[in-house]
């Protein structure tokens, strides 16, 4: 039996209300809100995150390969899944792979993790968005997941996959030019009408494959950058009007490579045991993945859910996110800019810098960062921690001034003076609770300069208090 | 091991100072011929009298030849020193060390720094390639966490400690007003810098230490060769150096109020010295605001007053031009600014001027002729991670 084991998921913090572009942009916008990357995340940063939410659950998974998949590559030539390897502080014999550009990319790396021999990592992660008051603006939006597939001899498998469907064709539906920041669209209809007559095709192929008939399946996922074709077909397949999962459309938006893997969690999130998924793609043809639940996911707690993310986000207004997409071209820091990190002091220093590990001298007290002169070391990127005090800089060079800065003490010893970030100036306190984030802090040469920072923690209990003005003490 | 000091071994007997300003029209070469001239007239010699240089720039020059070329200087044994905002005072220690080694009959130390050529706003540091993950913070950012831990640590109102922060501002910028030499001349009320808008914590610009350009000089003898030159000179009577190993920064219990390195390095001057009492056997002091905080809390590691005890102090004017103890009587980092390389043998220049009574009346400290040592102190780096550098000096042996 092989199939999924464990996921995680990561939406960013920011919310865009869809409402308010119009009055800036002239044109556009619509209902609900979208998720938005902060200015200090990346593909790479989303998919770390989303990573280490899914590996929680099972920390001791033997993993052959990890799978990293997006449209909004950081980096090309050099590879950005070995990053994600980096900040899970994965072994070296763990390979690491990307699969770019298209959101097919994310089925291919799912069907390389289905069909090897060792439990591997696949990590979907995308940023969305086009031209100001474009629908792709809008209805998109910024997500990462990641899913741990593997056998019952690795661990419990959660739902196993029982068969597939294809059926591939060459269509222009949307495109974009290696360079361009946004994608273009052909007519709308054509796509569609494509989507319309190639999904069945897939569909009867997985039911055949996996023997089912349409009757059984209690949750359908449509994924695809087409949110009319995504509609049309969930209502076309003939499955229960009920069995038809929520893409989120109003809250996190289309998250383009993200979206198979996302929504795919969202399923599992709300399966009980021995339940059919299915998993159909509308992207360059069409492609379906089934998959039935076992006894395992009842007992099964993701790290952090889909519907408490989805609740704990904060607003962003609309010109911060051009400025922060690059669309709206504002002073920059008067400041000198950061030199690009070194490569050579990054490789020395990689489990500090990418994996967060301090080290532990004869006395018991923890450094960050950690000195060569002690021989234990101390991971600290799951430790929780309390603000001993703060400041605020509006001085500092920042691509999202005011820099907010926290002396931060952790959980079972080690301090660390270090950034904060999805925060508001006015919201931190001494005492705040605050977890580790992979961030990247700046881009200087081209060269990504990823490090941590912390930030609130934020579950629903707190944001309710938070909403109701009673914020705790 | 121990550290013993040269008490009375060594002998300032010449020294110059620039004008700390936006020299846009003077180059870091400009500076150095200005500051070297005065002191060398100062006191009495030539370039070729002074057998050794030592020359602090934190970052305006690399290497000797960056003063050997502009003084044209024949032969000479010319170092660069680099140690933070200590770099000036660094300089001068290690120039008295030399003759009181025996090494040399005289060494000059000289610091300088052109920081107005960057086009950038405040300091800013050498690139020193490296992994990313260090902070880029501003020293105003690290240092505004002092105030709100002063203030919960003391149980001061955190706006009532403005007012006490402005008071040592306004404390400095009188004292600049009265002094040539200074960038600012301008004096300022508490109100005025309450009402300035924050830039890091609740710290205003005006919290904050000026940006200058300058340059300082002093020549070195040993003691005993001292009156050949002046009948007045400063004798050296401790220099103390802690160079922090940043665990402040990682240690939990460091609670911000206090900067561990300045207080290990009091106490060894102090001990170098023969001083149990400085508030009352220091003539006057001049430390490093390059902060309003860290006025505040130097106050209390230099053991000028009790802790917990330097707001009300502040406030009762204890440090003023005419208080028990006057602090910054120049001006200080505040009116001066802070060309990094320069400051420690600035302070020195107000000891100076000061201890050998020619300051002119207006801006006489008020401990005149009834004390005659002086302490002048740096600071480099942010709390839990520093430099601390403190001399004392003084006109009479013993």
């Amino acid at each position: 039996m092989r199939g999924i084991l464990s996921w995680g998921i990561h939406l960013p913090y920011r919310r865009l209300d869809r409402s308010t572009i119009a009055a800036i942009a002239g044109i556009g916008g619509g209902k609900g809100h979208r998720t938005v990357a902060s200015f200090d995340e990346d593909a790479t940063t989303m998919g770390v995150e989303a990573a280490r939410r899914a590996l929680a659950p099972v920390p001791d998974i033997a993993l052959g390969s990890v799978w990293m998949s997006t449209v909004a590559a950081p980096y090309f030539d050099k590879t950005n899944a070995t990053t994600v390897h980096a900040a899970l502080r994965l072994a070296g014999e763990v390979a690491a792979y990307d699969t770019l550009g298209s959101v097919k990319s994310t089925l291919g790396a799912l069907r390389a993790a289905l069909s090897s021999d060792a439990p591997a990592l696949v990590v979907a992660s995308d940023l969305r968005g086009g031209l100001p008051g474009s629908g792709d603006e809008a209805n998109g939006g910024d997500a990462a997941a990641a899913l741990v597939i593997g056998s019952d001899s690795d661990g419990p498998v959660l739902a196993e996959f029982v068969g597939r469907g294809v059926a591939t064709e060459e269509f222009l539906d949307r495109w974009r030019t290696p360079g361009d920041s946004r994608s273009k669209l052909w007519e709308e209809r054509f796509g569609e009408t494509r989507y319309a007559a190639l999904a069945p095709i897939a569909w009867k192929a997985a039911l055949a494959a996996a023997d089912i008939e349409v009757a059984a399946i209690d949750h359908l996922v449509v994924a695809g950058t087409h949110d009319r074709a995504n509609t049309s077909v969930a209502r076309s397949l003939g499955v229960r009007a009920d069995a038809i999962v929520d893409t989120m459309a109003a809250t996190v938006g289309n998250t383009g490579a993200a979206s198979p893997a996302l929504l795919l969690s969202a399923a599992l999130e709300r399966s009980r045991p021995d339940q059919l998924i299915a998993l159909v793609v509308l992207a360059d043809g069409a492609e379906v993945l089934l998959f039935r639940t076992t006894s395992a996911i009842a007992s099964f707690v993701p790290a952090r859910s889909i519907a408490t993310q989805i609740a704990g986000g904060g607003p962003i207004a609309y010109g911060k996110f051009l400025a922060w997409r690059g669309n709206l071209t504002v002073e920059p820091p008067r400041r000198p800019e950061p030199p690009r990190p070194s490569a050579t002091a990054a490789n020395r220093a990689r489990d500090w810098k990418f994996g967060f590990v301090g080290s532990v001298d004869t006395d018991g007290e923890v450094h960050l960062p950690p000195s060569q002169l002690d021989a234990e070391r101390r991971p600290m990127a799951a430790a929780l921690g309390t603000i001993a005090t703060y400041t605020i800089d509006k001085l500092s060079y920042s691509l999202n001034p005011p820099v907010v800065f926290a002396v931060v003490d952790f959980d079972g010893g080690g301090r660390l003076p270090i950034e904060l970030t999805d925060v508001d100036a006015a919201e931190v306190e001494i005492g705040g609770r605050v977890e580790m984030t992979f961030r990247r802090l700046f881009t200087s040469d081209g060269v990504h300069n990823y490090f941590w920072k912390a930030r609130p923690i934020r579950d629903t209990a707190h944001t309710a208090a938070v909403a109701a003005g009673n914020e705790e003490s | 091991m121990a550290s013993h000091g040269i008490k009375d071994r060594v002998a300032i007997i010449g020294m110059g100072c620039t004008r700390f300003a936006e020299h846009w029209d003077k180059s870091l070469d400009d500076l150095l011929i200005h500051a070297s001239d005065a002191a060398f007239t100062s006191a009495g010699v030539t370039k070729q009298d002074v057998d050794a240089y030592w020359f602090g720039t934190a970052q305006s020059a690399m290497s000797g030849i960056a003063l050997a070329r502009p003084l044209q200087l024949e032969g000479k044994p010319v170092t660069r020193v680099e140690n933070y905002c200590a770099t000036g005072s660094e300089a001068l220690r290690q120039a008295c060390y030399a003759v009181a080694s025996g090494a040399y009959d005289s060494a000059m130390a000289i610091g300088a720094e052109k920081v107005k050529d960057s086009g950038m706003q405040g300091l800013n540091a050498f690139p020193v390639p490296n992994d990313g993950t260090s902070r880029t913070l501003t020293a105003a950012a690290m240092f505004s966490m002092v105030a709100p831990a002063y203030a919960q640590k003391y149980g001061v109102d955190r706006a009532h400690l403005k007012r006490v922060l402005a008071r040592i501002a306004s404390k400095n910028h009188a004292n600049g007003a009265k002094n040539p030499l200074a960038q600012f001349r301008k004096e300022m009320s508490v109100d005025q810098l309450c009402a300035m808008p924050v830039v890091a914590g609740d710290l205003s610009v005006f919290d904050c230490a000026g940006v200058a350009d300058g340059a300082a000089a002093a020549i070195v003898v040993r003691a005993e060769d001292a009156h050949r030159y002046t009948d007045r000179p400063l004798y050296i009577k401790a220099l103390s150096l802690v160079a922090g190993n940043g665990s402040g920064l990682m240690d939990p219990s460091y609670d911000y109020t206090t900067f561990p390195e300045i207080v290990r390095c009091a106490e060894d001057a102090y001990a170098q010295a023969g001083i149990t009492d400085p508030r009352h056997q220091l003539a006057m002091a001049e430390v490093h605001d390059c902060f309003t905080p860290t006025e505040l809390v130097l106050m209390e590691d230099l053991g000028f007053c009790e802790r917990g005890t330097a707001w009300s102090e502040i406030e009762a004017g204890s440090f003023d031009l005419d208080g028990d103890l006057p602090v910054n009587p120049d001006g200080g980092l505040k009116s001066f600014g802070h060309p990094t390389g320069a400051s420690g043998l600035r302070m020195m220049y107000e000891a100076w001027l000061q201890l050998r009574g020619e300051a002119p009346p207006e801006r006489r400290i008020s401990t005149y002729g009834e004390r005659d040592l002086a302490l002048t102190h740096n600071l480099g780096g942010f709390p839990g991670e520093m430099v601390s550098f403190i001399s004392i000096l003084g006109t009479s042996l013993g």
